[in-house]
């Protein structure tokens, strides 16, 4: 089985999700972005699980509980997103600046 | 019981085998082996009254005088049992070793021991019931009591010592006891420096005890008095060492003997030690301290004893004492403080005691010794009593006490007649014997060599000896009893706590010569011969029968003696001129001055050292002290400045460096932090990539 083109996807796809998070300026996009990374991750983890034949499919199984907590990380990511547009009007991380001391 | 003991030491001799085997007539049992308490129980009384004695009832007092009890008991016991059953035997317990000669503690229960436990427990525990009285209002009560018991403690550390170096140490501790005592009042320059007068006189003796513990004990390889014995046993062939060595050995304890028990010429410390509280006059001039070198003459008395060894030092010994006993009597006649007539007498009667050893009458001597204790303790006592009530030393301000204090006066006067050597009182008997032991020097004594010449001699001087001791006993009896008061007090007898105890040792003065008497009681000589020495009783000449002849011009010696002083004292005169009327012209100059002895110690001896030495400690302060002293300070100086330099140069650019540094760091740092989450995402990103980057190139 050839593996480079799942590889080359999941790092294409990779690349993209960064590019996102490092570029985009709403936070949902930015969300997104990460969701991206996500399934990047999980295209490598099948991949390879098939790859070297897993007997207990470990990898599919990881890829199963990635997408289980990225599901609660989005429900409580857009819910933040939603109370700080809320009381800022505004989902621009440019100006989430609090973190600065 | 004589012929029983000889056989049992020849037992003895054949089971002792040195060393750690102690050589027994009979070990003593419990009340021997716990004798050990004997000298550590007063030792440690004493730091006890240091620290708790001020909050006990009587202030220190309780403590010493249970102490004494405890002492007089012991004595007594172990007198009655040793009465019984002669008891010898040494206890030691090893502490410390010089090479393979061990140093060790312990303690000795035997013949001679035993007398002195019983002297100083018995006359010690009545003069610290008298003390309580004497001392009371004094400021330093507590302290007083604390050296007292001291005193007595060191005194029994020395009896009880089985070698030389415990010996030393009690010897040393009496030595310092008595300087504390002495100064007891320092506040007049006069007393301290009679404390340091006896404690510098003694050191000088000290020496010569020193170099002779040393010349004997390293010519025995042991510092054990039993060691040393037992070579003396074997004979001078047997140990070619010791007998080499045993006559200068022999000389330097004698020399040490001299300083402790002041023979003349270093006799002049006690006189002055009458600067002491009285009480002291009368433990240290009854039954401690004087009578150490007494005490050391007759704990190695086989040594002088036994031909071949240290017995020519027995002529210097007989001379000595000789000397020692006729001089300073006379002196006695001359003094107008009753506690210094007191003094010279003490010196005299040791005379009698030192010169009795030198005539090889070992029973002799420590017989007058132990009824000494009791008759001289008395007399002190006896003029302590009188001084607190007329606040006076001198007998110019007594006289007429008689009616005024009849208790101190009756047990002076039979303290006096003990003293005198009337029949039946103690001093007869003791001061008979020691006549007795002249005359079989006379006869006896190393006649080849003129012996019998000095033996003879002695003899007369002795007996001169006895009528001077009335004679300035009437003396002072007189003086201070009789005649009419011319003091400015109002005189009064002393309370029972100091009377009774002139009461014990008025009976102890009266019939402790009983004990003695040759031919019929025979208790104390075989007491101080219980000795762990083969044949003891041999080495010593002992009268088997009363010398009429002897007793009989002795006792008209005193009886001359006594007359004598009643008819120049007895007539009351009014003034002190007229009682001085009697002078021989010529000997009174001599006698006031002390036969200038003490002028020619502070004049030829101690002047001449003291100015040159003063100048080189002078000098030596001026130019080499000084100077180290100021080397030191110049070099503090440059080490601060050192330091300092360092301090602000180096230590302080370092902080300041530091310091800077965080700031700097922290202002770039802080650019980083712009809260913006980008930003960090940017930098974990880039930093992972350099990672990644960094580990692929590297494999």
């Amino acid at each position: 089985m050839m593996i480079s083109q799942f590889i080359i996807v999941g790092a294409a796809l990779f690349s993209l999700g960064v590019y996102g998070v490092l570029t985009r300026r709403n936070a949902v996009l930015v969300l997104l972005s990460v969701e991206l990374m996500l399934a990047a991750v999980n295209i490598n983890f099948v991949a390879f699980d098939v790859y070297v034949n897993d007997q207990i499919a470990g990898g599919q199984i990881f890829s199963l509980f990635i997408i289980a907590v990225a599901a609660a990380e989005v429900g409580i990511g857009l819910a933040i997103v939603l109370l700080i547009f809320r009381n800022r009007h505004s989902a621009n991380v440019d100006e989430l600046d609090l973190m600065k001391l | 019981m004589l012929a029983l003991l000889t056989n049992v030491n020849t037992l003895i001799l054949a089971t002792e085998e040195g060393g750690q085997a102690a050589e027994a007539l009979s070990d003593g049992g419990t009340l021997a082996s716990l004798a050990w308490l004997i000298p550590v129980v007063p030792m440690v009384a004493a730091f006890a009254i240091v620290f708790f004695g001020k909050r006990m009832p009587y202030k220190g007092w309780d403590i010493a005088i249970a102490v004494m009890g405890f002492e007089a008991l012991y004595g007594t016991l172990l007198l009655l049992s040793h009465i019984s059953s002669p008891i010898a035997k040494d206890f030691s317990v090893e502490i410390a070793k010089i090479g393979n000669m061990p140093i060790e503690w312990g303690w000795s229960v035997d013949g001679l021991s035993i007398m002195m436990y019983f002297v100083v427990g018995v006359v010690g525990f009545l003069v610290f019931v008298y003390a309580k009285g004497y001392m009371e209002g004094d400021v330093r009560f507590t302290w007083f009591f604390a050296s007292f018991t001291l005193f007595a403690g060191g005194m029994l550390v020395l009896v009880s010592a089985p070698n030389f170096i415990q010996l030393i140490v009690g010897w040393e501790l009496v030595g310092v006891a008595s300087w504390l005592l002495i100064g007891h009042y320092w506040e007049e320059h006069e007393n301290s420096s009679a404390a340091i007068k006896a404690f510098i006189t003694n050191k000088v003796a000290d020496v010569g005890l020193f170099v002779g513990a040393i010349m004997i004990s390293m010519s025995v390889g042991s510092f054990r008095f039993s060691d040393v014995m037992h070579a003396i046993e074997g004979g001078a062939a047997e140990a070619p060492v010791l007998a080499q060595f045993a006559f200068w050995g022999g000389l330097a304890l004698f020399i040490g003997a001299m300083g402790k028990s002041a023979q003349f010429p270093l006799h002049v410390w006690l006189p002055d030690a009458m600067a002491g509280p009285t009480p002291v006059s009368a433990l240290m001039h009854a039954a401690t301290m004087v009578t150490a070198g007494i005490y050391l003459i007759g704990r190695m008395f086989p040594l002088y004893a036994v031909e071949g060894f240290a017995d020519e030092v027995r002529w210097v010994i007989i001379i000595v004492g000789a000397l020692t006993l006729f001089l300073t009597g006379l002196i006695a006649l001359v003094q107008d403080d009753i506690k210094k007539v007191l003094a010279y007498s003490t010196l005299s009667q040791l005379g009698y005691m030192m010169a009795a050893m030198g005539a090889g009458a070992y029973t002799a001597g420590l017989f007058h010794l132990f009824t000494h204790a009791f008759f001289k303790a008395l007399l002190f006592l006896g003029a302590g009593s009188v001084i607190h009530s007329v606040h006076s030393n001198n007998m110019s301000d007594m006289g007429g006490l008689r009616k005024k204090m009849p208790q101190t006066f009756w047990t002076f006067v039979i303290g006096s007649a003990a003293l005198a050597g009337i029949f039946p009182l103690a001093g007869f008997w003791s001061k008979d014997e020691i006549l007795a032991s002249f005359e079989y020097a006379g006869g006896h004594y190393t006649t080849a060599q003129g012996g019998a010449a000095l033996g003879t001699a002695v003899l007369w001087i002795a007996i001169a000896g006895a009528f001077v001791t009335a004679f300035y006993m009437t003396r002072t009896v007189w003086l201070t009893f009789f005649g009419t008061y011319k003091g400015e007090a109002h005189p009064h007898e002393s309370p029972k706590i100091m009377t009774y105890p002139l009461v014990g040792l008025a009976i102890g003065a009266a019939f402790f010569g009983l004990i003695n008497m040759p031919g019929i009681t025979e208790v104390f000589t075989d007491l101080v011969g219980g000795r762990a020495f083969a044949g003891f009783h041999d080495l010593e000449h002992h009268a088997d029968g009363l010398n009429l002849v002897l007793a009989f011009v002795g006792t008209l010696a005193a009886g001359l003696g006594i007359y004598l002083g009643w008819r120049i004292w007895g007539p009351d005169r009014a003034t002190q001129a007229e009682r001085d009327t009697f002078r021989v012209n010529g000997l009174y100059p001599v006698l006031e001055n002390k036969y200038y002895i003490d002028d020619f110690y502070m004049d030829g001896v101690i002047r001449p050292i003291r100015g040159p030495m003063a100048r080189a400690v002078n000098w030596f302060n001026g130019h080499v002290l000084d100077f180290i002293v100021n080397g030191a300070g110049l070099l503090a100086k440059a080490v601060g400045r050192l330091v300092y330099w360092f301090d602000q140069r180096g230590l302080d650019a370092a902080i300041n460096a530091s310091g800077a540094a965080t700031g700097a760091g922290g202002g770039a740092l802080r650019l980083l932090q712009t809260g913006k989450v980008q930003q960090y995402a940017i930098l974990i990103f880039a930093a992972t990539v350099i990672l990644v980057a960094g580990l692929v190139i590297w494999f």
